[in-house]
């Protein structure tokens, strides 16, 4: 690993004023993403700031319907909140399936989230809860933030301070994880709401995570699985690597689709 | 890089040092603090060898620089047992034969202990899944589950007998 400095932020403007002084300064939250890259010499940021004591991007709350989870925010805790068993269990079950139980102890949404990794699990859960994206400068909505393989809308020096969403009437998610490093090969959530049926896909897509039109469609007149046969879903689109094909991926979206609205509570 | 002060309370004893900003928590662990209990086996965050608990949290410290753990609380392998005096997790793993070669093993137990804490009457799934950060090439698990449940069923038949 190349040599780096450490600076641990005490506010979210602190942070901000940090990411201004290095030559390449990082973010750094939980680090399960980032440590892994720089000991591979595949980022070597000049200076690290840390987010994990950030109190005001910690903390899950949930006031009329709305969902507001803290960025710095650990999967573990979301796995475990009552809170969020309560008004989304899908996002429970979805935190409680990243990683190992040491990973989630240390990773957070907000890492998660920033870093739009194609088989990332929370990106898919974003787009389908039409959540909101909360910055230190403004709000960003789930369709607009994910631009692409490990792009999103945020300018360099722009921290997610939370992630807002409305409490789905039912929601699922299914997963079809590699079974060495947990990512999702094919992940699918499904949630229902008063405005509709939103599918998010991770793991599977070229272009990184994806809402399915033609299973929302589908599913908007008649939330079941049954109503899922006859949608498919383009290999042309989809991801092809050593785990599995593009036609292999293709079908497990119709799969995990599913397995999701079969699990949906 | 400037070295950077770091503090640690390390098995109960507060320690001091110096460290670069790049340099992960094992490595102090074990080179400035001569604790080896913690193993490095893969170092890239899928093995579990490095396993301790940090601020009562189970993490693989190949994972977490030094400098993120400036200030926490710090427990390992070290700290949960002696030779004269077993921790009961690892009585049970040397009952139950739940080590071959043993290089997982203090991660394994480190771990087992944190999970004893979140869920002292875990069944054998829930043993399984917590403790899937944790990777053994010797013994494919059995023993190690066992002695898990072994441990957890004799902690909690002390704390019966104890109330």
């Amino acid at each position: 690993m190349y040599a780096t400095n450490y600076h641990r932020a005490s506010s979210v403007a602190d942070a901000v004023r940090l990411k201004g002084t290095g030559e390449e300064t990082k973010y750094v939250s939980g680090g399960m993403t980032l440590i892994p890259t720089m000991k591979q010499r595949l980022a070597a940021p000049s200076d690290l700031v840390d987010l994990r004591h950030v109190a005001e991007m910690k903390g899950i709350t949930v006031s009329g319907g709305t969902v507001r989870i803290g960025a710095a925010t650990t999967h573990a805790e979301v796995a475990s909140s009552a809170e969020i068993k309560a008004a989304c269990p899908a996002l429970s079950h979805l935190a409680s399936l990243i990683g190992d139980p040491h990973v989630r102890h240390m990773g957070t949404v907000g890492g998660s989230v920033a870093n739009n990794d194609p088989a990332a699990d929370y990106p898919s859960a974003m787009l389908a809860l039409g959540a909101m994206i909360v910055t230190d400068r403004r709000r960003i909505a789930a369709d607009d933030f994910f631009t692409g393989l490990f792009e999103t809308a945020l300018n360099e020096d722009e921290i997610i301070v939370a992630v807002e969403f409305a409490a789905p009437e039912k929601a699922g998610y299914s997963k079809f994880p590699n079974p060495a490093s947990r990512y999702a090969m094919t992940g699918v959530f499904v949630a229902k709401s008063a405005s509709g049926v939103r599918v998010g896909v991770t793991g599977a897509g070229s272009d990184g995570v994806f809402r399915h039109s033609g299973m929302e469609q589908a599913l908007a007149g008649n939330f079941s699985p049954d109503a899922l046969s006859g949608v498919t879903t383009d290999p042309a689109d989809m991801l092809s690597d050593l785990h599995g094909s593009a036609e292999y991926r293709a079908n497990l979206v119709n799969v995990m689709a599913r397995r999701a609205v079969a699990a949906a509570t | 890089m400037s070295k950077m002060h770091i503090k640690l309370t390390v098995n109960g004893k507060p320690v001091e040092l110096l460290a670069e900003p790049r340099e992960l928590l094992i490595h102090v662990l074990r080179e400035e603090l001569s604790i080896t209990g913690p193993h490095i086996g893969c170092e890239t965050t899928h093995c579990g060898a490095c396993t301790i608990d940090m601020d009562g949290r189970s993490i693989k410290s190949c994972t977490v620089f030094a400098a993120q753990a400036n200030g926490a609380n710090v427990t390992t392998i070290e700290g949960l047992g002696t030779p004269d005096g077993l921790h009961v997790l690892q009585t049970m793993f040397k009952e139950h034969h739940g080590l071959q070669c043993g290089f997982c093993t203090p991660g394994m137990i480190t771990r087992a202990y944190r999970l004893l804490q979140e869920n002292p009457d875990p069944t054998e799934e829930e043993v399984r899944f917590g403790m899937s950060g944790n990777l053994c090439r010797c013994t494919g698990y059995q023993n190690i589950v066992k002695a898990i449940l072994a441990a957890a069923a004799e902690l909690n038949a002390v704390k019966e007998a104890a109330q």
